[in-house]
């Protein structure tokens, strides 16, 4: 009776597999398998990429860190899987990442109809063009018939025909799915023009072959509010993700940084108190250690120390503050109070 | 020895009805099993179907297929039709797929001719012919589809110039960073009637070769159906042409602005994936032939030999006939890898079906529905690829008597 056999081996099998996934919370599941899978763009400096070293680097990976640090107190408890525009929110929608950390702008109709949620901005972005300088082009008004360098599967790519629409002006894209030989095919001159988010040009051009060749022009035609995502119906475990993300800006606010949160831990302020569990109670509401917050300040830093050792002045991307600046200094960012 | 019938048996029905229980009957127990694997599979399928919609449902994710009437708002690059933002999705899918269908019928013609020749050229007694395509084979086989299409498409945008330093190997033909961009006749009635020439040279042309087969056969006298049908076809439509007084007004491309306007253009993304995916495929074609020649016995073109054929007679009379047999079936699935190869096409930014199939799916999210309909269009070419094979194969078999 070897068929039997076989055939009993495949009906267990398929049992197995296809059993419903209990649905216990994503905390638990990230607790159980002692790490947390963050969904990363792999191939965008200053963002998310991996450096000649091979260790994770950018904001996003940054943010990723802050997430795994507020719920295992360490920031190596964490994998990071690389993927595409057009893989990213299937891999966060199939379970196959726990959160999206992965320069996604955070659109009505994403929030809506992909069964996902977006939580606080970690950058405030708009999308702009990058021409070669020797084009001697000022405006994105003189690209007309130009051929233009774009990422498949992404707001950009709607943007663009928005915007050569809205103008009157003709345009032909190429669509490429890899960032890498998109910027490729870009920096040989396949296209007149590139086009992305701001912040992606810059990068791009700051690994270019020659990057004094090439200018971003100044026009920003869209906003982009780059946020991490997680799945729809699973409340706590937004708040976790939310919250990680916040507490980087509440941070900033409150002046506590990587290097003086052990001092900060002796302050009589009681907001800070609460902040760094000195003071019990936000750890237990999030379900989290009351440290979280500091492991995350101690780990990764605040927002403006991820900020500046990422994407800052003194990086090659060599980003403005601009609207990521603190609220009170005339940026977006700003964290709700962590009572 | 007689065999004694067991006793309460009717004499006249077999024993195996009776005496053998059901699972031991071979015939039946297959039923069984076949039964037992619907139900399971039908089971397996229906339980997967209900957790998706639940799971779904779960995550609120839309579903349904009232996308598709939706605006796509973002523009391909390349179409056969007319295609602009304002334009549905179903509209795009359709430019994708049609996109597809362009790559994947010229890339199977060419690499059915290269194929072929490199095939015949592995057997040539030429030691270097053979050698060299011995090499390609070798060299195109082991080689990832993939990395050759990177290659091609890198080769084209990094070693052609920009627009205004665009070669111009011939007057009116450009080749530059943009893609070949060639001038084309302005439009003029009397290309109607060639083109009306042309397929009338066609029809004469099959009558004609069925005619001078018909008479070799009574009479043994040879035709020569070649000249005369490249006579027909390139004649006819010369003749209309000199007829209507030799138009010639043509559109040459001119550089405005950024790119060429006016005449035709071939894409870079779409020479390099058609070069691509037929130097790959033709590796496979020509070790398909190779097998297929080989297999016909050696006495075959030692008789057309001894009965005075030419080299070219033999193959074309004796050998090819015979090795079509053997090579249709494998050349099949080759056909068919092509075509879902050419699915790779976004890795070097040819809009093709499943590109502009994985964009509708990331601003849509509805991934379900999408890869339900690049899986239908793939099976819906490769059935139809199998199906013309399939009757090409029974036109080809041995006719026995």
């Amino acid at each position: 009776m070897k068929t039997f056999g076989r055939w009993g081996w495949s009906v267990v099998l398929a049992v197995l597999v296809f059993s419903p996934a209990v649905f216990g919370g994503t905390l638990d599941d990230v607790k159980a398998k002692g790490y947390v899978q963050v969904g990363v763009n792999g191939q965008l400096f200053g963002f998310g990429m991996p450096d000649e070293k091979g260790e994770w680097k950018g904001l996003d990976v940054d943010t990723g860190r802050a997430i795994a640090a507020a719920i295992f107190g360490n920031v190596t408890k964490i994998k990071f899987v690389p993927l595409t525009a057009v893989q990213r929110f299937t891999a966060l929608q199939s379970g196959e990442v726990d959160v999206l950390c992965r320069n996604a702008t955070w659109t009505l109709s994403r929030d809506t109809q992909l069964g996902l949620n977006f939580v606080q901005v970690n950058y405030y972005d708009g999308q702009g063009f990058m021409v070669p300088k020797k084009m001697n082009i000022k405006s994105a008004k003189q690209l007309d018939g130009a051929t233009v360098c774009v990422l498949p599967g992404t707001t950009t790519e709607q943007n663009l025909a928005d915007y050569f629409r809205t103008n009157n002006m003709k345009m032909k894209p190429v669509v490429i799915d890899s960032n890498t030989e998109l910027n490729k095919a870009f920096f040989a001159g396949r296209c007149d023009s590139l086009t992305s988010d701001v912040s992606q040009l810059a990068g791009a051009r700051s690994v270019a072959p020659n990057p004094a060749d090439y200018v971003i022009l100044p026009e920003v035609i869209s906003k982009e509010p780059l946020a991490p995502a997680v799945r729809h119906g699973d409340d706590q475990w937004k708040d976790i993700v939310n919250y990680s993300v916040l507490a980087l800006i509440a941070a900033e606010e409150m002046g506590i940084t990587s290097k003086n949160v052990d001092e900060m831990l002796k302050s009589t302020n009681p907001e800070v108190q609460r902040f760094l569990g000195v003071v019990p109670g936000n750890g237990k509401a999030l379900g989290l250690d009351e440290k979280w917050a500091y492991n995350i300040i101690k780990l990764v830093g605040n927002y403006g120390e991820v900020f500046e050792r990422n994407v800052g002045a003194k990086t090659p991307l060599a980003l403005e503050r601009g609207l990521n600046a603190l609220w009170t200094k005339g940026g977006l960012m700003y964290s709700p109070p962590f009572k | 020895m007689n065999v004694q019938q067991p006793a309460g048996y009717p004499v006249g029905e077999s024993i195996d009805d009776h005496q053998i229980p059901f699972w031991h009957n071979p015939a039946r127990r297959a039923l069984v099993y076949q039964l037992a694997a619907l139900i399971i599979t039908a089971a397996i399928g229906g339980y997967l179907f209900h957790n998706t919609v639940v799971n779904l449902k779960r995550q609120s994710i839309a579903t349904g297929f009232g996308f598709l009437e939706r605006e796509a708002s973002f523009e391909i690059g390349e179409s056969p039709i007319p295609f602009s933002a304002s334009q549905s999705y179903a509209r795009a899918l359709l430019v994708g797929l049609l996109n597809t269908i362009k790559v994947a019928v010229t890339g199977v013609c060419l690499s059915l001719v290269l194929g072929l020749f490199v095939g015949i050229c592995r057997l040539s007694g030429n030691w270097l012919v053979a050698r060299l395509a011995a090499l390609y084979i070798e060299v195109f086989q082991d080689i990832p589809v993939l990395l050759q299409l990177f290659f091609w498409y890198a080769v084209f945008y990094d070693s052609l110039p920009p627009p205004r330093l665009a070669i111009t190997p011939l007057p009116g033909v450009f080749l530059c960073n943009r893609g070949l961009i060639f001038a084309v006749p302005q439009d003029h009635p009397a290309y109607r009637a060639m083109a009306a020439a042309f397929l009338a040279g066609c029809v004469i042309v099959f009558l004609l070769r069925r005619w001078a087969r018909k008479r070799q056969e009574r009479t043994g006298r040879i035709f020569p159906v070649v000249r005369t049908s490249f006579g027909m076809l390139l004649g006819l439509p010369f003749m209309v042409w000199a007829g209507a007084g030799f138009p010639v007004a043509i559109r040459v491309p001119q550089l405005s602005g950024f790119n060429f306007s006016g005449g035709m253009a071939i894409s870079p993304e779409f020479t390099a994936l058609l070069l691509g995916l037929v130097l790959y495929t033709a590796a496979f074609v020509a070790e398909i032939v190779r097998a297929g020649i080989q297999a016909v016995s050696k006495g075959q073109s030692e008789a057309a030999m001894a009965i005075g054929l030419k080299p070219w007679q033999i193959m074309n009379l004796v050998i090819l006939p015979q090795a079509l047999r053997i090579i249709i079936p494998p050349l099949t699935s080759q056909m068919m890898n092509l075509t879902k190869n050419s699915s790779l096409a976004v890795a070097i930014g040819y809009p093709d079906f499943v590109s502009v199939a994985s964009t509708t799916i990331n601003q849509t999210g509805q991934a379900i529905e999408g890869v339900a309909m690049i899986m239908v269009i793939y099976l819906i070419m490769s059935l139809i690829t199998s199906a013309f094979m399939n009757w090409y194969n029974r036109k080809k078999a041995i006719i026995e008597r």
